[in-house]
């Protein structure tokens, strides 16, 4: 091959893409390397191969799929209530001025609640079911939406607001036109917050008791000291996190393409 | 083919405004405005900033209501909450586009009916920007924007169309060409149109009739009487011109600006 000026720098741009994972390597095969040496007890931290081995045997085995259903179920079956939920109120108090009065402050005062400090009063309450499970992550990610949802049709432009009604444009036309698609930035916001606690407070709440998930399976191992299971349950955890926060993003760039923001993102080089 | 001529009775609104007041709280804007506009005129309402020239606009558009008098058109009392229905059709400073609707959907706002499609295809055409109805409002240019909310106005076929400055944040020759659009607009749908501006040479080239406001009434009333299109250059429009200009000007400045002045 010719000596091109221009192949240096290329060659030079492929290197570079692949110092961010020069890291993690290192510290894959560190860790590897003394858990094979016996430097590493595998009680404590077995090697990364027997991760990826007992990922796979319960893969194969079905159990694993089951414990991710029953997890994302109860994830999204929270979410969807809590979340539900905080848009309805957030429409309500972001719109009516009666209803901001009635409510807005005691749902501010709730709000300084960690909603992780209520684990005594819903075993309390629901005893160690189901639905203890659900309040928790239900509470969790309501606030983020609503206030959100509040703040987005609060700030929605007033011009635009007055032009629409001078246009003709009352009631749900109104709403569905200028108000809802002026606070969407705002509510997508509070979406990506809420998927970040959801999981927060299902891991809590699935390790306090569970019969099936991803924390029951992980707390059974601990049991066991199976530690390699353990950690394929924290890994599990950290990927649906980040599939959670992917698929709020994908959500984004599709219901904002309008959005100057997302237009430069579009024309610039991935 | 027939001519449009200025004699047959025009598709405008006449307007009928009888002591007409607005006061905010302790300042008193406008009070006791007596105006006849005729259907089909044009009419442009000069004066200072914060003569109240903008609110006489935002009170016949119903986004304001009158402290005192009454305002009618064609004879019916002017309803705030149904101007739309009345054909009153508003163009702001801003063009307020809806930002996460593509152009074309922007005309279209609050257009019912099977022809929609057909009626925003030709408002579009008429300002000139037929090619642009899928693109969105911030890809364009201020004067391109503003094209599209003349559209959105026209597409309702209003018989009165209100204009509060809508050529203020455009560069001059911008200007100049969107005064040529807006008057082959005025002359082809024959609507009523009242031009508020702070720019006395817009007025005298656009308007059949400028008003001043001045002290919270109507202080003078100019017709306009050169033939269209006008041109800029001619000896008896500049005259004009100057003649509106040192009535504004001659109103002593408020003593705060005067000082400010020397």
């Amino acid at each position: 091959m010719s000596q091109v000026p221009t192949e240096a720098p290329a060659r030079w741009r492929h290197l570079q893409s692949l110092v961010p994972w020069l890291l993690p390597t290192l510290l894959l095969s560190v860790w590897e390397l003394s858990a094979r040496m016996g430097w590493l007890s595998t009680r404590v931290l077995p090697e990364p191969w027997a991760v990826l081995v007992a990922f796979w045997q319960l893969a194969s085995s079905g159990e694993l799929w089951e414990h991710i259903g029953v997890s994302t179920a109860r994830a999204l079956s929270g979410l969807a209530i809590g979340g539900g939920l905080g848009l309805l109120l957030g429409l309500l108090t972001g719109s009516l001025r009666w209803a901001e009065m009635l409510l807005d402050t005691t749902l501010q005062m709730v709000r300084n609640i960690p909603p992780l400090a209520l684990i005594p009063l819903v075993i309390l309450w629901f005893g160690i079911d189901e639905s203890a499970k659900l309040f928790l992550v239900a509470v969790g990610v309501f606030f983020p939406i609503y206030l959100n949802t509040f703040h987005g049709i609060r700030s929605v432009d007033k011009g635009l607001i007055e032009m629409a009604r001078s246009y003709g444009l009352s009631g749900w036309q109104l709403q569905r036109l200028v108000i809802l698609p002026g606070a969407l930035p705002s509510i997508l916001v509070g979406l990506r917050f809420s998927l970040g606690l959801m999981w927060v407070l299902l891991i809590v709440a699935e390790t306090i008791s569970a019969q099936a998930g991803i924390g029951y399976m992980t707390m059974n191992a601990r049991e066991f000291l199976q530690t390699d299971i353990v950690l394929v349950g924290i890994l599990l955890y950290a990927l649906l996190g980040k599939l959670a926060d992917v698929l709020a993003r994908t959500l984004e760039r599709l219901a904002l393409r309008w959005h100057p923001s997302h237009q430069s993102h579009n024309g610039a080089p991935a | 083919m027939t001519t449009p001529t200025p004699l047959q009775p025009r598709k405008g609104t006449a307007v009928r405004i009888r002591g007409l007041g607005k006061r905010y709280g302790a300042r008193q804007v406008l009070q006791g405005v007596e105006l006849d506009i005729a259907a089909g005129e044009f009419v442009a309402i000069v004066g200072r900033s914060g003569c109240g020239k903008s609110t006489l606009l935002r009170m016949l558009a119903g986004l304001e209501s009158g402290t005192q008098g009454s305002i009618e058109l064609n004879h019916q009392p002017l309803a705030r909450d149904r101007v739309a229905e009345q054909g009153v059709r508003l163009m702001f400073q801003d063009a307020r586009l809806l930002p996460w609707k593509p152009v074309g959907e922007n005309v279209a706002l609050g257009l019912s009916g099977p022809d929609v499609g057909a009626r925003v295809q030709e408002a579009l055409a008429a300002v000139g920007l037929a090619e642009r109805i899928g693109d969105w409002p911030t890809a364009l240019s201020g004067g391109q924007r503003q094209r599209v909310a003349l559209a959105r106005a026209l597409v309702h076929r209003p018989r009165l169309l209100l204009l509060d400055e809508p050529l203020g944040a455009l560069d001059a020759l911008t200007r100049i060409e969107m005064h040529a659009l807006i008057e082959r607009l005025w002359r082809e749908h024959g609507f009523t149109a009242v031009l508020v501006t702070h720019d006395v040479s817009e007025a005298v080239a656009l308007a059949d009739r400028v008003l001043l406001i001045e002290d919270h009434v109507v202080a003078l009333d100019q017709p306009v009487s050169l033939a269209r299109p006008r041109s800029r250059g001619n000896a008896a429009f500049a005259h004009l011109e100057g003649r509106v200009l040192q009535r504004v000007l001659q109103q002593p400045l408020p003593t705060e600006l005067s000082i400010a002045a020397l």
